[in-house]
């Protein structure tokens, strides 16, 4: 809770990870912010990724020590 | 069951052959003379494979124009039955070793670069740039069209054929990678590339045995086309990547390229194989008295540039280039550094002098692009989307991402059935 107080007294300082356009708000509002520019893996899209994770699957055995 | 083998071992050997490739002009030839398979009926395009019916305007227009040129139709209306006809063939450059500009249409009678990878004996084509305004590759036939290219056939072939004759081979690697350290990307901004061209080729021009009526208007159409050298930046491009258009399991792009209709890719590991998806909207600043209703889709194979690192992955060496094709010089620095998340490595040769002289990215990787989501950057002319118009503006634009998802299922149903 203290902390919470102390947060809420001292200069506010954001990092904005995602969604460009939250960045851009607080900008307009002279409030400075750093943004990460981010983005789920493949785009979120779910046969996209299944279809990386067979390869890197693949990659791992491919790279394993041969089992007799 | 899924065969063995390294991945990363596969795109560490395609880029190795891409960094080793050392691209030189050999000389100058006659399709229908050099081209594997060429002949009088078949007309070599931008892009992907398409037919006479999905063809835009501007691709249209080319090959009307085209069709004119070699006496194949005596007009426009008549050159729009033949095309449509049986009588001719269609097939992509990418299919016959070469590449062409905008709709990139290329026919048996035009004279064409011969571009050699000195050290893997590979070879490249692609015909000779015809300058801006009313122009064959942006879908212009008139008269002062067919003119210009009988004048390239008849004078400007010949002579600069004579003049490597006696100047012998040009290292274009080396013109590259100086024309980057001189403010060009090399594909919507030659002017450095051109300039380093002529004076390669003036020396040995003037020693050639043409008129020297000849020889001047040579050296005044060279000087007056600040993108002449785009036409021997696409070969050299295309004969480094052909060194690595089948490595087994490699994920690298060796082919990006559009028609206007269609954007396709080809992956090295992926032997011959079309990906594609419907060609973008370019984005960018406009020509006078035209708007973006006017503006074809994006087409060329000038996206060989990109493939290779250079053009929208070496905008950081070009600030200029915004002033061509939109937006501010640091977005020139932001577009080059975001390739780098998609790239397997840095160009050993080209280097760009705003990020330290680090290397160009290099190596689009599929798989980077599918986890990342990062489409790559391309700049490019815009073609008006009627025929016979010709260029209305150049911007920026990417491919869509369904030619990676697709290439990406096709990848895994090879390697992991």
């Amino acid at each position: 809770m203290s902390s919470l107080k102390t947060l809420f007294r001292e200069e506010v300082k954001v990092f904005n990870v995602g969604i460009p356009s939250f960045a851009d708000d607080l900008k307009r509002q002279n409030v400075p912010v750093a943004h990460v520019e981010w983005r789920p893996p493949a785009g979120g899209n779910k046969r996209v990724i299944e279809l990386l994770d067979r390869i890197k699957l693949w990659q791992a055995d491919c790279q394993s020590p041969a089992k007799s | 069951m899924a065969v063995k083998l390294n991945v990363q071992a596969a795109n560490k050997e395609a880029v190795s052959r891409i960094q080793s490739a050392v691209p030189v002009i050999k000389g100058i030839g006659i399709a229908k003379d050099i081209v594997p398979g060429m002949k009088k009926n078949l007309i070599l395009h931008a892009g992907p494979p398409i037919t006479w019916a999905r063809m835009s305007g501007p691709m249209r227009g080319a090959v009307m124009g085209a069709l004119i040129y070699e006496g194949l139709a005596k007009n426009a209306a008549e050159a729009e039955q033949v095309a449509a006809s049986k009588a001719i063939e269609y097939a992509p450059w990418h299919e016959h070793n070469g590449v062409g500009p905008m709709a990139g249409v290329a026919t048996a009678s035009m004279p064409v670069w011969i571009v050699e990878n000195k050290t893997h004996g590979n070879r490249a084509y692609c015909t000779l740039n015809e300058g801006l305004g009313k122009v064959l590759r942006f879908g212009a036939y008139s008269d002062e069209v067919i003119t210009r290219l009988n004048w390239m056939r008849d004078v400007l072939g010949p002579v600069l054929r004579e003049t490597l004759e006696i100047k012998g081979e040009i290292n274009l690697k080396t013109l590259i990678a100086q024309a980057l350290q001189m403010g060009d990307e090399v594909h919507n901004r030659n002017r450095a590339g051109t300039s380093l061209l002529f004076r390669e080729l003036a020396p040995a021009l003037l020693d050639s045995k043409a008129p020297a009526a000849d020889k001047k208007r040579v050296l005044e159409f060279i000087n007056g086309n600040d993108h002449f050298f785009l036409n021997l930046s696409m070969p050299a491009a295309k004969a480094i990547l052909q060194s690595a258009e089948w490595i087994e399991g490699s994920t690298i792009l060796t082919v990006m390229c559009r028609n206007g209709t269609d954007f396709g890719i080809r992956v090295a590991g992926l032997k011959d194989r079309w990906f594609t998806g419907p060609a973008q909207q370019v984005k960018g600043l406009l020509f006078p008295g035209f708007s973006e209703a006017d503006c074809n889709p994006d087409i060329g194979d000038s996206a060989i540039t990109e493939t290779c690192g250079l053009g929208g992955f070496s905008m950081a060496a070009a600030p200029a280039i915004v002033k061509f094709v939109g937006g501010a010089a640091g977005d020139a620095l932001n577009y080059t550094q975001k390739m780098y998340e998609i790239t397997e490595t840095e160009s050993t040769t080209f280097q760009i002098p705003s990020l330290d002289f680090r290397g160009s990215p290099t190596g689009i990787n599929l798989l980077k692009v599918c986890e990342t989501g990062i489409l790559p950057q391309i700049n490019t002319g815009i073609a008006h989307k009627q025929p016979a118009i010709g260029q209305v503006g150049a911007g920026l634009v990417n491919p869509p991402m369904k030619c990676f998802e697709d290439a990406l299922e096709a990848y895994v149903e090879t390697y992991l059935p």
